[in-house]
Protein backbone atom coordinates (compact mmCIF):
# COMPACT_ATOMS: atom_id res chain seq x y z
CA UNK A 1 0.00 0.00 0.00
CA UNK A 2 2.27 2.67 -1.37
CA UNK A 3 1.76 6.04 -0.24
CA UNK A 4 -0.49 8.36 -2.93
CA UNK A 5 -2.46 11.28 -3.58
CA UNK A 6 -5.58 9.25 -2.94
CA UNK A 7 -5.33 8.47 0.16
CA UNK A 8 -8.16 9.14 2.45
CA UNK A 9 -5.51 7.91 5.17
CA UNK A 10 -1.91 8.00 6.06
CA UNK A 11 -0.92 6.45 9.64
CA UNK A 12 3.06 6.65 11.01
CA UNK A 13 4.64 5.46 13.54
CA UNK A 14 1.86 5.38 15.46
CA UNK A 15 2.08 3.54 18.72
CA UNK A 16 -0.09 3.30 21.91
CA UNK A 17 0.28 2.52 25.33
CA UNK A 18 -2.40 1.62 27.93
CA UNK A 19 -1.69 1.63 31.68
CA UNK A 20 2.19 1.01 30.60
CA UNK A 21 1.33 -1.72 28.36
CA UNK A 22 2.17 -1.29 24.81
CA UNK A 23 -0.69 -1.99 23.12
CA UNK A 24 0.32 -1.08 19.21
CA UNK A 25 3.58 -0.82 18.35
CA UNK A 26 4.94 1.64 16.08
CA UNK A 27 2.38 1.10 12.91
CA UNK A 28 2.37 3.02 9.82
CA UNK A 29 0.08 2.21 7.15
CA UNK A 30 -1.94 3.90 3.89
CA UNK A 31 -5.82 3.87 3.08
CA UNK A 32 -6.92 4.61 -0.54
CA UNK A 33 -10.34 6.00 -0.94
CA UNK A 34 -12.91 3.98 -1.93
CA UNK A 35 -11.43 0.72 -1.09
CA UNK A 36 -11.86 -1.71 1.92
CA UNK A 37 -9.79 -2.42 4.31
CA UNK A 38 -9.31 -5.63 6.34
CA UNK A 39 -7.64 -5.86 9.65
CA UNK A 40 -7.05 -8.89 10.86
CA UNK A 41 -5.05 -11.08 13.78
CA UNK A 42 -5.39 -12.82 17.39
CA UNK A 43 -7.49 -11.74 20.31
CA UNK A 44 -5.59 -9.48 21.99
CA UNK A 45 -3.76 -8.21 18.66
CA UNK A 46 -5.05 -4.38 19.42
CA UNK A 47 -7.70 -4.20 16.40
CA UNK A 48 -10.23 -2.78 18.31
CA UNK A 49 -7.88 -0.18 20.04
CA UNK A 50 -6.60 1.02 16.49
CA UNK A 51 -10.03 1.37 15.70
CA UNK A 52 -11.19 3.46 18.57
CA UNK A 53 -7.44 5.26 18.27
CA UNK A 54 -8.30 6.01 14.76
CA UNK A 55 -11.07 7.62 16.15
CA UNK A 56 -9.53 9.68 18.45
CA UNK A 57 -10.52 8.29 21.53
CA UNK A 58 -7.30 7.17 22.80
CA UNK A 59 -4.17 8.96 23.72
CA UNK A 60 -0.99 7.89 21.29
CA UNK A 61 2.05 9.31 20.19
CA UNK A 62 2.75 9.24 15.78
CA UNK A 63 0.96 10.65 13.30
CA UNK A 64 -2.94 9.80 12.01
CA UNK A 65 -3.51 12.22 9.24
CA UNK A 66 -7.39 12.08 7.57
CA UNK A 67 -8.13 13.36 4.23
CA UNK A 68 -10.30 16.67 3.89
CA UNK A 69 -13.85 16.59 4.83
CA UNK A 70 -13.99 13.10 6.10
CA UNK A 71 -17.24 11.39 7.78
CA UNK A 72 -16.78 8.48 9.56
CA UNK A 73 -19.58 6.09 10.60
CA UNK A 74 -18.93 3.69 12.97
CA UNK A 75 -20.41 0.08 14.15
CA UNK A 76 -19.33 -1.55 17.23
CA UNK A 77 -18.39 -5.14 18.30
CA UNK A 78 -20.63 -4.71 21.13
CA UNK A 79 -24.00 -3.36 21.95
CA UNK A 80 -26.31 -3.23 25.02
CA UNK A 81 -29.84 -3.46 23.80
CA UNK A 82 -31.48 -6.36 25.76
CA UNK A 83 -32.50 -4.39 28.29
CA UNK A 84 -33.39 -0.89 26.96
CA UNK A 85 -36.90 -0.28 25.72
CA UNK A 86 -36.07 1.69 22.68
CA UNK A 87 -37.66 0.91 19.09
CA UNK A 88 -35.60 0.69 16.05
CA UNK A 89 -37.36 3.85 14.55
CA UNK A 90 -36.43 5.66 17.95
CA UNK A 91 -32.99 4.59 17.81
CA UNK A 92 -32.55 5.20 13.81
CA UNK A 93 -33.69 8.78 14.82
CA UNK A 94 -31.43 9.59 17.51
CA UNK A 95 -29.77 12.95 16.49
CA UNK A 96 -30.73 12.67 12.85
CA UNK A 97 -33.63 13.93 10.95
CA UNK A 98 -34.08 10.12 8.76
CA UNK A 99 -35.73 8.89 5.41
CA UNK A 100 -36.31 5.70 7.71
CA UNK A 101 -37.35 3.94 4.07
CA UNK A 102 -34.12 4.65 2.58
CA UNK A 103 -32.48 3.67 5.73
CA UNK A 104 -34.23 0.33 5.64
CA UNK A 105 -33.89 0.15 1.86
CA UNK A 106 -29.95 0.43 2.23
CA UNK A 107 -29.55 -2.58 4.77
CA UNK A 108 -31.65 -4.54 2.57
CA UNK A 109 -34.63 -4.98 5.30
CA UNK A 110 -38.15 -4.60 3.50
CA UNK A 111 -40.67 -5.24 6.04
CA UNK A 112 -41.32 -1.70 7.50
CA UNK A 113 -43.16 -2.82 10.67
CA UNK A 114 -39.29 -3.98 12.10
CA UNK A 115 -39.53 -0.28 12.74
CA UNK A 116 -41.86 -0.43 15.72
CA UNK A 117 -40.13 -3.38 16.99
CA UNK A 118 -37.81 -3.04 20.30
CA UNK A 119 -34.02 -3.16 19.33
CA UNK A 120 -33.38 -5.89 21.71
CA UNK A 121 -35.86 -8.76 20.13
CA UNK A 122 -34.57 -8.13 16.42
CA UNK A 123 -32.22 -11.14 15.60
CA UNK A 124 -28.29 -10.73 15.40
CA UNK A 125 -28.56 -10.16 11.62
CA UNK A 126 -31.65 -7.83 11.91
CA UNK A 127 -29.53 -5.81 14.92
CA UNK A 128 -26.20 -5.77 12.82
CA UNK A 129 -27.72 -4.18 10.03
CA UNK A 130 -29.81 -1.78 11.58
CA UNK A 131 -26.28 -0.72 13.34
CA UNK A 132 -25.14 -0.13 9.89
CA UNK A 133 -28.02 1.69 8.75
CA UNK A 134 -27.87 4.03 11.56
CA UNK A 135 -23.56 4.69 11.09
CA UNK A 136 -24.94 5.15 7.24
CA UNK A 137 -26.99 8.27 8.67
CA UNK A 138 -24.73 10.85 8.59
CA UNK A 139 -23.70 10.04 4.83
CA UNK A 140 -20.09 9.11 6.18
CA UNK A 141 -17.37 8.76 4.10
CA UNK A 142 -15.63 6.43 6.15
CA UNK A 143 -17.29 3.18 7.80
CA UNK A 144 -15.38 1.55 10.48
CA UNK A 145 -16.75 -2.02 10.90
CA UNK A 146 -15.71 -4.05 13.94
CA UNK A 147 -16.82 -7.67 13.48
CA UNK A 148 -20.04 -6.63 11.83
CA UNK A 149 -21.33 -10.47 12.08
CA UNK A 150 -20.74 -11.22 15.36
CA UNK A 151 -23.81 -12.34 16.82
CA UNK A 152 -24.72 -13.11 12.94
CA UNK A 153 -25.45 -17.29 12.26
CA UNK A 154 -23.33 -18.09 9.52
CA UNK A 155 -26.34 -18.28 6.23
CA UNK A 156 -26.55 -14.61 7.11
CA UNK A 157 -22.85 -13.32 7.18
CA UNK A 158 -22.84 -13.75 3.40
CA UNK A 159 -25.57 -11.35 2.39
CA UNK A 160 -24.32 -8.92 5.17
CA UNK A 161 -20.92 -8.95 3.33
CA UNK A 162 -22.71 -8.35 -0.19
CA UNK A 163 -25.13 -5.46 1.25
CA UNK A 164 -21.80 -3.77 2.73
CA UNK A 165 -19.92 -4.10 -0.83
CA UNK A 166 -23.02 -2.69 -2.60
CA UNK A 167 -23.02 0.24 -0.48
CA UNK A 168 -19.33 0.55 -0.54
CA UNK A 169 -20.09 1.11 -4.54
CA UNK A 170 -23.27 3.06 -4.57
CA UNK A 171 -22.18 5.27 -2.14
CA UNK A 172 -18.21 6.03 -2.46
CA UNK A 173 -17.42 4.75 0.72
CA UNK A 174 -14.19 3.43 1.97
CA UNK A 175 -14.55 0.35 4.47
CA UNK A 176 -12.31 -0.68 7.17
CA UNK A 177 -13.17 -3.91 8.17
CA UNK A 178 -12.69 -5.85 11.73
CA UNK A 179 -13.08 -9.57 11.20
CA UNK A 180 -11.41 -13.02 11.77
CA UNK A 181 -12.99 -14.47 9.05
CA UNK A 182 -10.47 -15.32 6.12
CA UNK A 183 -12.80 -15.64 3.41
CA UNK A 184 -14.07 -12.83 4.17
CA UNK A 185 -10.75 -10.99 3.84
CA UNK A 186 -10.78 -12.95 0.48
CA UNK A 187 -13.73 -12.27 -1.10
CA UNK A 188 -14.47 -8.75 0.24
CA UNK A 189 -11.39 -6.68 1.12
CA UNK A 190 -8.90 -5.15 -1.20
CA UNK A 191 -6.30 -4.72 1.27
CA UNK A 192 -5.18 -6.20 4.19
CA UNK A 193 -3.81 -5.09 7.69
CA UNK A 194 -2.28 -8.57 10.04
CA UNK A 195 -1.84 -7.13 13.63
CA UNK A 196 -0.35 -8.79 16.39
CA UNK A 197 0.60 -5.36 18.72
CA UNK A 198 2.86 -4.66 15.24
CA UNK A 199 2.06 -4.82 12.12
CA UNK A 200 2.89 -8.50 10.55
CA UNK A 201 1.51 -8.14 7.22
CA UNK A 202 0.15 -5.13 5.51
CA UNK A 203 -0.48 -5.31 1.07
CA UNK A 204 -3.55 -6.87 -1.07
CA UNK A 205 -5.85 -9.16 -0.05
CA UNK A 206 -4.99 -11.47 -2.44
CA UNK A 207 -1.71 -12.07 -1.05
CA UNK A 208 -3.62 -14.06 1.93
CA UNK A 209 -3.90 -16.95 -0.33
CA UNK A 210 -0.02 -17.34 -0.32
CA UNK A 211 1.73 -19.56 2.11
CA UNK A 212 4.56 -17.07 2.49
CA UNK A 213 1.97 -14.24 3.86
CA UNK A 214 -0.13 -17.16 5.79
CA UNK A 215 3.50 -17.89 6.95
CA UNK A 216 3.73 -14.13 8.19
CA UNK A 217 0.76 -13.78 9.83
CA UNK A 218 0.22 -16.98 11.13
CA UNK A 219 3.74 -18.71 11.59
CA UNK A 220 2.51 -21.62 9.43
CA UNK A 221 -0.01 -22.16 6.35
CA UNK A 222 -3.32 -21.82 7.04
CA UNK A 223 -5.89 -24.37 4.94
CA UNK A 224 -8.19 -21.70 3.16
CA UNK A 225 -10.36 -23.96 1.54
CA UNK A 226 -11.02 -26.24 4.97
CA UNK A 227 -12.06 -23.31 6.85
CA UNK A 228 -14.44 -22.42 3.73
CA UNK A 229 -16.18 -26.10 3.94
CA UNK A 230 -15.28 -26.89 0.17
CA UNK A 231 -12.82 -29.43 0.65
CA UNK B 1 -53.10 23.57 57.55
CA UNK B 2 -55.57 23.40 54.18
CA UNK B 3 -53.01 25.22 52.69
CA UNK B 4 -50.04 23.03 53.40
CA UNK B 5 -52.06 19.71 52.32
CA UNK B 6 -53.06 21.40 48.93
CA UNK B 7 -48.89 23.04 48.62
CA UNK B 8 -47.98 19.01 49.32
CA UNK B 9 -50.10 17.74 47.14
CA UNK B 10 -48.79 20.06 43.92
CA UNK B 11 -45.36 19.34 45.28
CA UNK B 12 -45.66 15.35 45.36
CA UNK B 13 -46.90 15.78 41.84
CA UNK B 14 -43.81 17.71 40.29
CA UNK B 15 -41.34 16.14 42.57
CA UNK B 16 -42.85 12.90 41.29
CA UNK B 17 -43.04 13.71 37.37
CA UNK B 18 -39.19 14.67 37.94
CA UNK B 19 -38.15 11.43 40.22
CA UNK B 20 -39.83 9.15 37.66
CA UNK B 21 -38.44 10.80 34.62
CA UNK B 22 -34.95 10.75 35.60
CA UNK B 23 -35.01 7.18 37.72
CA UNK B 24 -36.01 6.33 34.44
CA UNK B 25 -32.46 6.50 33.09
CA UNK B 26 -30.77 5.48 36.03
CA UNK B 27 -32.80 1.37 36.06
CA UNK B 28 -31.79 1.75 32.39
CA UNK B 29 -28.15 1.84 33.69
CA UNK B 30 -28.57 -0.56 36.11
CA UNK B 31 -28.31 1.92 38.87
CA UNK B 32 -31.41 1.45 41.12
CA UNK B 33 -29.55 0.48 44.12
CA UNK B 34 -27.39 3.93 43.70
CA UNK B 35 -30.41 6.07 43.21
CA UNK B 36 -31.52 4.83 46.51
CA UNK B 37 -28.22 4.44 48.42
CA UNK B 38 -27.37 7.94 46.99
CA UNK B 39 -30.51 9.44 48.85
CA UNK B 40 -29.57 9.01 52.07
CA UNK B 41 -26.45 10.76 51.54
CA UNK B 42 -28.43 13.67 52.29
CA UNK B 43 -28.78 12.91 55.69
CA UNK B 44 -25.36 15.24 56.77
CA UNK B 45 -26.35 17.80 54.98
CA UNK B 46 -29.95 18.25 56.34
CA UNK B 47 -28.23 17.58 59.43
CA UNK B 48 -25.44 20.75 59.05
CA UNK B 49 -28.36 23.18 57.46
CA UNK B 50 -30.35 22.77 60.90
CA UNK B 51 -27.91 23.08 62.98
CA UNK B 52 -26.69 26.28 61.44
CA UNK B 53 -30.35 27.63 60.59
CA UNK B 54 -29.92 27.59 57.03
CA UNK B 55 -32.69 25.76 54.61
CA UNK B 56 -31.47 22.20 55.06
CA UNK B 57 -32.37 21.30 51.57
CA UNK B 58 -29.79 23.24 50.31
CA UNK B 59 -27.62 20.96 52.69
CA UNK B 60 -28.96 18.13 51.87
CA UNK B 61 -28.54 18.83 48.01
CA UNK B 62 -24.42 20.46 48.30
CA UNK B 63 -24.28 16.84 50.05
CA UNK B 64 -25.47 14.77 47.48
CA UNK B 65 -24.11 16.34 44.37
CA UNK B 66 -20.08 16.65 46.19
CA UNK B 67 -21.07 13.04 46.76
CA UNK B 68 -22.14 12.05 43.44
CA UNK B 69 -19.26 14.01 41.54
CA UNK B 70 -16.48 12.78 44.48
CA UNK B 71 -18.05 9.45 43.41
CA UNK B 72 -17.70 9.61 39.46
CA UNK B 73 -14.32 10.63 40.11
CA UNK B 74 -13.21 7.94 42.10
CA UNK B 75 -14.66 5.31 39.50
CA UNK B 76 -13.50 6.96 36.70
CA UNK B 77 -9.92 6.96 38.16
CA UNK B 78 -10.17 3.91 40.69
CA UNK B 79 -12.73 1.47 38.01
CA UNK B 80 -14.08 0.22 41.43
CA UNK B 81 -17.74 0.19 41.20
CA UNK B 82 -20.34 2.77 41.05
CA UNK B 83 -22.08 0.62 43.57
CA UNK B 84 -19.30 -0.45 45.87
CA UNK B 85 -18.44 3.30 46.13
CA UNK B 86 -22.37 4.31 47.04
CA UNK B 87 -22.58 2.00 49.24
CA UNK B 88 -18.86 3.02 51.23
CA UNK B 89 -20.36 6.45 50.72
CA UNK B 90 -23.99 6.53 51.57
CA UNK B 91 -22.46 4.40 55.29
CA UNK B 92 -20.34 7.24 55.74
CA UNK B 93 -23.24 9.63 55.51
CA UNK B 94 -25.23 8.20 57.47
CA UNK B 95 -22.67 7.70 60.32
CA UNK B 96 -22.03 11.43 60.06
CA UNK B 97 -25.28 12.65 59.85
CA UNK B 98 -26.90 10.81 63.53
CA UNK B 99 -23.48 12.08 65.24
CA UNK B 100 -24.54 15.64 64.03
CA UNK B 101 -28.20 15.30 65.01
CA UNK B 102 -26.96 13.97 68.28
CA UNK B 103 -30.56 13.61 70.25
CA UNK B 104 -32.47 16.09 68.18
CA UNK B 105 -34.63 12.49 67.32
CA UNK B 106 -37.45 14.82 66.31
CA UNK B 107 -35.41 16.19 63.68
CA UNK B 108 -33.50 12.46 62.41
CA UNK B 109 -36.94 11.30 61.94
CA UNK B 110 -38.37 14.56 59.68
CA UNK B 111 -35.09 13.68 57.96
CA UNK B 112 -35.41 9.89 57.91
CA UNK B 113 -39.54 9.81 56.66
CA UNK B 114 -39.89 13.80 55.39
CA UNK B 115 -41.60 16.73 56.89
CA UNK B 116 -44.58 18.27 55.10
CA UNK B 117 -45.73 20.67 57.75
CA UNK B 118 -42.99 22.70 56.67
CA UNK B 119 -44.33 23.39 52.89
CA UNK B 120 -45.11 27.08 51.70
CA UNK B 121 -46.50 28.58 48.80
CA UNK B 122 -42.97 29.63 48.14
CA UNK B 123 -41.42 26.49 48.71
CA UNK B 124 -43.36 24.77 46.36
CA UNK B 125 -42.92 27.02 43.75
CA UNK B 126 -39.34 27.12 44.16
CA UNK B 127 -39.73 23.10 43.53
CA UNK B 128 -41.62 22.98 41.12
CA UNK B 129 -39.88 24.94 38.95
CA UNK B 130 -36.57 23.43 40.00
CA UNK B 131 -38.17 20.02 38.87
CA UNK B 132 -39.40 21.65 35.55
CA UNK B 133 -36.32 22.64 34.83
CA UNK B 134 -34.75 19.40 35.98
CA UNK B 135 -36.91 17.42 33.48
CA UNK B 136 -36.60 19.98 30.80
CA UNK B 137 -32.55 19.73 31.05
CA UNK B 138 -32.60 16.34 31.56
CA UNK B 139 -34.68 15.39 27.57
CA UNK B 140 -31.85 17.33 26.22
CA UNK B 141 -29.80 14.85 27.18
CA UNK B 142 -31.91 12.10 26.99
CA UNK B 143 -31.21 10.36 23.53
CA UNK B 144 -27.69 10.82 24.35
CA UNK B 145 -27.55 9.27 27.72
CA UNK B 146 -29.59 6.75 25.82
CA UNK B 147 -27.03 6.24 23.19
CA UNK B 148 -24.36 5.92 25.59
CA UNK B 149 -26.08 3.33 27.12
CA UNK B 150 -26.43 1.07 24.30
CA UNK B 151 -22.64 1.88 23.29
CA UNK B 152 -20.28 4.22 24.83
CA UNK B 153 -17.70 4.33 22.08
CA UNK B 154 -20.53 4.95 19.85
CA UNK B 155 -21.82 8.08 21.76
CA UNK B 156 -18.36 9.40 21.61
CA UNK B 157 -17.54 8.99 17.89
CA UNK B 158 -20.74 11.09 17.17
CA UNK B 159 -19.15 13.70 19.22
CA UNK B 160 -20.94 13.27 22.69
CA UNK B 161 -18.89 14.31 25.43
CA UNK B 162 -20.36 11.33 27.74
CA UNK B 163 -18.04 11.86 30.75
CA UNK B 164 -19.90 15.65 31.18
CA UNK B 165 -23.35 14.67 30.17
CA UNK B 166 -23.25 11.94 32.80
CA UNK B 167 -22.28 14.21 35.41
CA UNK B 168 -24.85 16.69 34.33
CA UNK B 169 -27.29 14.05 35.27
CA UNK B 170 -25.69 13.33 38.33
CA UNK B 171 -26.28 16.77 39.10
CA UNK B 172 -29.54 16.67 38.18
CA UNK B 173 -30.64 13.31 40.17
CA UNK B 174 -28.88 14.94 43.09
CA UNK B 175 -31.49 18.02 42.60
CA UNK B 176 -34.59 16.15 42.60
CA UNK B 177 -33.54 13.74 45.66
CA UNK B 178 -33.03 16.66 47.29
CA UNK B 179 -36.43 17.85 46.48
CA UNK B 180 -38.08 14.65 47.11
CA UNK B 181 -36.94 14.76 50.30
CA UNK B 182 -39.62 16.76 51.59
CA UNK B 183 -42.09 14.56 51.09
CA UNK B 184 -40.91 11.21 51.58
CA UNK B 185 -37.53 11.44 53.50
CA UNK B 186 -33.98 10.23 52.77
CA UNK B 187 -34.62 6.60 53.28
CA UNK B 188 -37.89 6.69 50.96
CA UNK B 189 -36.89 9.04 48.14
CA UNK B 190 -35.42 5.79 46.67
CA UNK B 191 -38.54 4.65 45.95
CA UNK B 192 -39.50 7.39 43.47
CA UNK B 193 -36.41 6.89 41.40
CA UNK B 194 -36.70 2.97 41.34
CA UNK B 195 -40.58 1.81 41.23
CA UNK B 196 -42.22 4.48 38.80
CA UNK B 197 -39.39 3.86 36.05
CA UNK B 198 -39.84 -0.39 36.67
CA UNK B 199 -43.40 -0.29 36.54
CA UNK B 200 -43.32 1.59 32.94
CA UNK B 201 -40.59 -0.84 31.52
CA UNK B 202 -43.53 -3.34 32.19
CA UNK B 203 -45.55 -1.63 30.01
CA UNK B 204 -43.19 0.05 27.38
CA UNK B 205 -41.41 -1.55 24.10
CA UNK B 206 -40.61 2.42 23.25
CA UNK B 207 -38.07 5.14 24.99
CA UNK B 208 -40.98 7.51 24.33
CA UNK B 209 -43.86 5.61 26.24
CA UNK B 210 -41.32 4.17 29.23
CA UNK B 211 -40.39 8.11 30.12
CA UNK B 212 -43.59 8.97 29.79
CA UNK B 213 -45.31 6.37 31.51
CA UNK B 214 -42.21 6.63 34.36
CA UNK B 215 -43.70 10.26 34.99
CA UNK B 216 -46.79 9.95 34.76
CA UNK B 217 -46.84 6.79 37.45
CA UNK B 218 -44.03 9.07 40.00
CA UNK B 219 -46.75 11.42 39.96
CA UNK B 220 -49.80 9.07 40.59
CA UNK B 221 -47.76 7.83 43.42
CA UNK B 222 -46.52 11.07 45.23
CA UNK B 223 -50.31 11.93 44.37
CA UNK B 224 -52.38 9.38 45.70
CA UNK B 225 -49.70 8.68 48.69
CA UNK B 226 -50.34 12.03 49.93
CA UNK B 227 -54.47 12.04 49.78
CA UNK B 228 -54.38 8.48 51.15
CA UNK B 229 -51.98 10.00 53.95
CA UNK B 230 -54.60 12.95 54.70
CA UNK B 231 -57.52 10.65 55.00
CA UNK B 232 -55.47 7.80 56.45
CA UNK B 233 -52.39 8.58 58.67
CA UNK B 234 -52.84 6.04 61.36
CA UNK B 235 -51.10 9.02 63.31
CA UNK B 236 -47.88 8.53 60.99
CA UNK B 237 -46.97 12.27 60.34
CA UNK B 238 -45.34 12.06 57.36
CA UNK B 239 -46.72 10.68 54.13
CA UNK B 240 -43.97 8.76 52.67
CA UNK B 241 -45.51 4.82 53.48
CA UNK B 242 -48.56 6.00 51.95
CA UNK B 243 -46.76 7.30 48.79
CA UNK B 244 -44.57 3.34 49.24
CA UNK B 245 -47.85 1.85 49.13
CA UNK B 246 -49.27 3.35 46.34
CA UNK B 247 -46.21 3.16 44.44
CA UNK B 248 -46.11 -0.32 44.93
CA UNK B 249 -49.97 -1.02 44.13
CA UNK B 250 -49.41 0.82 40.79
CA UNK B 251 -46.29 -1.56 40.03
CA UNK B 252 -48.17 -4.53 40.78
CA UNK B 253 -50.36 -3.87 38.10
CA UNK B 254 -47.94 -2.78 35.82
CA UNK B 255 -47.07 -6.97 36.62
CA UNK B 256 -50.84 -8.17 36.02
CA UNK B 257 -51.28 -6.06 32.74
CA UNK B 258 -47.69 -7.65 31.45
CA UNK B 259 -48.41 -10.70 32.60
CA UNK B 260 -52.08 -10.35 30.81
CA UNK B 261 -51.10 -9.01 27.84
CA UNK B 262 -47.44 -10.90 27.30
CA UNK B 263 -45.71 -7.39 26.43
CA UNK B 264 -42.05 -8.22 25.85
CA UNK B 265 -40.38 -5.72 27.16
Amino acid sequence: MAESNDDILKVSNLTVKLQNQVILDNISFNVKKGTTLAILGPNGAGKTVLFRTLLNLVPHTGSIEWAEKVKIGYVPQYVTVSDVPISVKEFLSMGNAVDFENSLSMVKLKDKNILNKRLGVLSGGQLRRILIAWALNDNPNVLFLDEPTSGVDMDSEEPIYLMLNEIKKTQKITIFLITHNIHIVQEYADDLIALNKCVTFCGPSEELAKPDTQRLIYGEPVCVETIRGET
Amino acid sequence: MLDTFFYSIVLSIFVGVATGYLGSLMVLEKMALVGDALSHVALPGLAIGITFHFNPFLGAFAFLFVSAAAIWHIQRVTKISFEALVGAMFTLALAIGILLYGNNLDALEAALFGDISQVTMVSTLVAASVCVIAVILTKLIYDKLVLAMISEDLAISKGINVARINLLYLFLVSVVVAIGIQIVGTLLVGFLVIVPAIAAKNLSTHMRRYSLFSSVFGAAAGFSGVLLWSVFNFGIPFPGPMVVFSGITIFAITVVINWRLKITT
